[in-house]
Formats: structure tokens, sequence, C-alpha cells
């Protein structure tokens, strides 16, 4: 490793920070400030006693300036303490962490599924750029792309209850009793199909754009017009020419649009009533239970910076350009 | 005077754009389904033929028919017109939202790529942030603290999605700014308002309208999505709303279709619109992209 990627690679941990503080401070202030606030609710209920009003007064800080709150906040969060939910009444990271679980079960192999088609239909389209084969691929992604990922979902659900006969809400047949592994396998199997199916096809149509639209740059370049005019074959070009240099821009588009894949897998656990995070958002709004909304919130965007660093290094890594310098 | 040749001026580079934009088939598409529901929206009263509100608790979660095209929902509403109208909600945040974003994104474009620098550099590290952190979680999180107004929802999303227009407008500054006739404006003691301004930010537009068109699907897409999670107006007439009880009610897990699925349609037509605008725009300033 040169000196020039450990720079790199600080300046990313550094950026990652910063962008962790940034978002511990909106957290706080949104709570805090916004008009009709949590914090205030908690306060409005009649029957409380005094002295859980002090209980609850020296909990936040209330008591002290707004500066004094936020570190007090700082502290809670660092010591993995983010408040009681109200309507589940246990510590917020105790009702997050299996969620969180579940929710990686369904969006990890989405993601990589959706990226993975998306490469390979990105791929034809540019190649073939202009032939009904490419407007065809790209009003089947743009048709993706504009489809709200809640309805989707939906018409899958409609689609199981006339023809497919698939279980459309949970993770497990609710109370089932198996017999073996491979009957909670395909139980799960069962559920697990149409959550995936919607999520990924949802992801698929932008991947998709991406991946023409960068290819199409690649293929237009100087390099490959010479590789064509040798006579090398067409496999040889598009692996060894363009899909190489097409990998960083994905790579770095991918990383920034996984808000994406968060704002799907909200929606689609949603519609399919899958235990994830998404799934708590949602019941959250329902029950007007901040402290939920406020960790799941924490807990999301955390994990899209460390996400986007993880990318980050890894087109350093991929990058001769940052590696030797 | 200067304002009445500077909307000649407008009228006449829109003249100008039409004239290539005319000719991408799929650019134009899109724009007839934009105007299609600017129409159904403006329609509305003479389109359908029950009031929105009206109620009829003998007909409630009827199958289309000849007097309910579209069926009737629990409450034995007639969700044609619930449709018809509906249509003004998304279009209304379409624009609004759009118009919000786009011009925080592009005054942040323009003044972070023309002075560069610490200014540059604080205001894309912001940037960066709200292109990372999903904004759809923070809509939903201010949305359901601020409560839940159609204003409120329409300042949440337009101020939460100018970052993608920063972005391209900034790059577009770095390289414009760079042109030798910006030099020679400054060498004639031209301020840098008037050249960010006059000479810069003309150079600029094509994007702009681009990125209007996706901020606006990206608006009805978000608006939608609260409004179905619940956060947002579920009172203001909207196709989310018409999903959102649809959803909820459990209508649609006992399998009426004729209430989930034309709301949907809708939606998707008219993102389907805008996208078709936004990327045969963008086709059309980068020569890259151009099908030939």
């Amino acid at each position: 490793m040169s000196s020039r990627y450990s720079r790199y690679v600080v300046r990313r941990f550094l950026g990652a920070i910063i962008a962790v503080f940034a978002i511990l401070t909106i957290n706080f202030f949104i709570f805090r400030i916004l008009p009709g606030n949590p914090i205030e609710l908690l306060f409005r209920n009649p029957r409380l006693t005094d002295e859980q009003i002090r209980a609850l007064e020296a909990q936040f800080g209330l008591d002290k300036p707004l500066i004094d709150q936020y570190f007090i906040y700082l502290i809670n969060v660092f010591q993995g303490n983010l408040g009681l939910s109200f309507f589940y009444r246990q510590p917020v990271t105790s009702v997050l962490m299996p969620r969180m679980i579940n929710s990686l079960i369904l969006v990890l192999p989405s993601t990589l599924a959706a990226i993975a088609l998306g490469i390979v239909a990105g791929l034809i389209s540019a190649w073939r750029r202009g032939s009904k084969t490419d407007v065809s691929i790209l009003l089947i992604g743009m048709s993706l792309y504009s489809l709200p990922t809640f309805w989707l979902g939906g018409i899958f659900i409609l689609l199981s209850i006339y023809y497919l006969h698939l279980p459309v809400s949970g993770m497990l047949t609710y109370g089932a009793v198996y017999s073996s592994w491979t009957d909670l396998l395909i139980d799960f199997l069962r559920h697990f199909i149409l959550p995936f199916i919607t999520l990924t096809l949802v992801m698929f149509g932008e991947f998709m754009i991406i991946m023409r639209n960068t290819l199409i740059d690649v293929l237009t370049e100087d390099y490959v017009t010479v590789a064509i005019a040798k006579g090398l074959s067409q496999t040889k070009i598009l692996r060894d020419y363009a899909l190489r240099n097409a990998m960083l821009p994905t790579i770095s588009i991918i990383a920034i649009n996984l808000g994406l894949v968060v704002a799907g897998a909200v929606l689609t656990e949603t519609v399919f009533s899958w235990p994830g995070v998404g799934r708590l958002i949602y019941d959250a709004i329902l029950n007007r239970d901040y402290p939920i909304l406020q960790g799941a919130f924490l807990f999301i965007t955390i994990s899209v910076v460390i996400a986007n660093l993880i990318a980050d290094l890894l087109y350093g890594l991929l990058d001769p350009r940052v590696r030797y310098g | 005077m200067i304002l009445g040749s500077s909307v000649k001026k407008f009228f006449k580079d829109i003249r100008e754009l039409w004239i290539i934009y005319k000719n991408n088939r799929l650019g134009v598409a899109g724009l007839f389904i934009v105007l299609f529901f600017i129409t159904i929206a403006l329609l509305a009263p003479f389109i359908s033929r029950y009031s929105p509100e009206q109620t009829d608790p003998s007909a409630y979660l009827e199958p289309p028919s000849f007097q309910h095209w579209f069926g009737t929902n629990e409450v034995g509403q007639d969700l044609f017109s619930l449709n018809v109208y509906g249509a003004r909600i998304s279009l209304l945040v379409g624009f609004s939202a759009a118009l919000i974003a786009v011009f925080i994104g592009s005054l942040i474009g323009l003044v972070s790529g023309y002075y560069g620098g610490l200014l540059d550099e604080i205001l894309m590290r912001i940037t960066d942030f709200f292109l990372v952190v999903p904004p759809i979680i923070l809509m939903i999180i201010i949305g359901s603290i601020l409560g839940s107004s159609l204003m409120n929802v329409i300042i949440v999303i337009g101020i939460l999605s100018w970052s993608p227009t920063a972005r391209v407008v900034r790059s577009m500054v770095l390289s414009i700014k760079e042109w030798p006739y910006v030099e020679a404006i400054k060498a004639l003691g031209g301020s840098d308002k008037r050249i960010i301004f006059r000479h810069i930010l003309p150079n600029t537009t094509s994007v702009i309208y681009a990125n209007m068109a996706l901020s606006a699907s990206n608006a009805i897409f978000s608006h939608a999505a609260m409004v179905f999670l619940g956060v947002g107006d579920v009172n203001d007439l909207s196709w989310g709303m018409i999903l959102h009880y649809a959803f909820a009610s459990g209508a649609l897990s006992s399998g009426c279709w004729w209430y989930f699925v034309p709301p949907g349609i809708f939606i998707v037509l008219l993102i389907f619109g805008f996208v078709l605008i936004g990327f045969s725009l963008e086709e059309l300033f980068n020569p890259k992209l151009r099908r030939i």
C-alpha cells in the first residue's frame, strides 16, 4: 500500500465520521426543535406524576441548556441507549436489532440480484445501441424505474390471491410448527419470493439505466474503437475493455443510490408485512412511536454511511490512480 | 422593457429547444402523457360523473360497472371520480416540489462551482450528505413530526431533493467559467452576480430543464410513498391517498383489484412521462448518449 492510498483511507474515514456526527446532530435537532416534537408530547400526558416528570427531565437533561442536552444525547447514543419505545415498552436497541437482521435477509439478496441483472441488461443494451433490443430494454428499465415499489408489491399480492396462492405477509407462517428444517426453509422461501422479486425489479430498473449509460460512455472511447478495428472478438472487447472500465463508475453510482435500496426496502416490507426495520417504521408512524422512528433513522443512515465508506475504499483499491500516487 | 425582452428571449429559447426536441419520439410521447394528465386535472369536474365526496352506503366495494366505471371503495365513493380528481394533487406536488428543488439546487451549484475553494468544499460535502442519506426516510420523519398539511409535504420534498441538481449544475459551471468570454466579461468589470446570472446561468438551462422533469417525477413518487405510509394529509385527495386506503382498509388483501390498480397505473404513467422528458433532454444535451 502506498502512502497515497493510506492518506486516501484516512480522508474517507474522517469524512464518514463527520457524516455520522452530522446525522446525530440532525437527529437530535429534528426531534427537539420542530414544532410538535415528541419530548413536548411526552410532557403533555396529564397522568404523569411530578416524580416521573423529574425523572424524564433528568434523562434528557431538560433542565440544562440545549447544548448540554445535545451532549447528553451523544453520550446516550454511544452507550447504546436510544431510549424506550412508547409502544413496545422496551429499549429501542433491542427492538431494532432483530428487525435489522430480517431486513438484511431481504435486502442483500435483492440488491445483488438487481446489480447482476442490471449489468447484463445494460451491457446488451449499450452494445446494441439504437437497435430495437436497446429501445425495448430501455423502455422496460424506465417503466420499472417509474413503478412505485408499494404498488408493484400490491400487484403481486393481487396476483397471489387470484393465481399464485403464495403467502403475502410475514417471514414465516404464524404459529406454524415444523417437522424438519426443510419444511421451515420451504415455508420461508414461499414467504420470501414475492418481496424478493418486488425489491429486485424496482432496483433493477435504475441500475440497468445507470449501467447502460456508463457503458455507452466507455464504448465510445477511442481504445474501444481501436479494439474493434483490430478485429478482437466481441466477448473480449466487452469483458476486457468495456466491463473493466465501467466497473469504477458503477461502484460509485451504486453507492450513491443506496438510499434507493433503503426506500425500496421500507415500502416492500410495509406491503408484505416483512418484520424488518421498514415495517417497523410504518408501524411507528401509525403509533406515533417517535423513539423508534429516531432510532431507526439513526440505524439506517449510519449503515448507509458505512456501506458508502466500504464502496469508497473498494474504489481506491480498484483504481490504480489512487493506489499508485 | 427588460422584463418584456427577457420573456421574449425565453420563448425564443423554448422554440429553439422544441425544434430539436420534437425529433425525439420518446420525449414527445412523454410530453403528451404529462399534457394528458394536466387536461384531466383541469377538466376533473366535467369528466367525473359523481362528486368525489359523495358516499353511497348501499354500494360499497363494488366491482366496476356501468354506474361506476372503476367500482366503488369501502364507503361507497365512486373510484373513477376519486382517480380523476387525484391527478390535481399529484401534479401540484410534482411541479411545486420540483421548482423548489431545482431552484435551491441550481443556486447552490452555481455559487459552489463559480466561487470554488472552501465554500465549494463545504457546499459539496453538504450535497453529498443529502445524496447519500436516504431522503425518503428523512421526509417520512420530518413529515410525521411537522404535521401533514400539503404545504409541509411539498416543502419537505423540495428541500430534501435538490442535491442531484446541485451536483450537475456545479460540474457544468466548472467548465463554463473557464471559457474565454467569461474572462472577457471579468476584464470589462462585470460583477460576479452579473457573470453568474447573465452569462453562466443561460448556458446551464438545458441541464436545469432536464433536472426539473426528473425532480418532478421523483417528487410525485415521494409524495405517493409518503401518503401511502400514512405521512402527509390522507384527506387530500390524491392517488397516494387512494392507495393508502386500499391497503389500510384491507381491500387489497381481500382482492379488490379495481381499488388498487388504477391509481398505481396513473402514478406510473405520469412518472414515466416526466422520466421520458428528462431523459430525452439529457440525451439532447449529452451527444454521447444520443441514439444515432
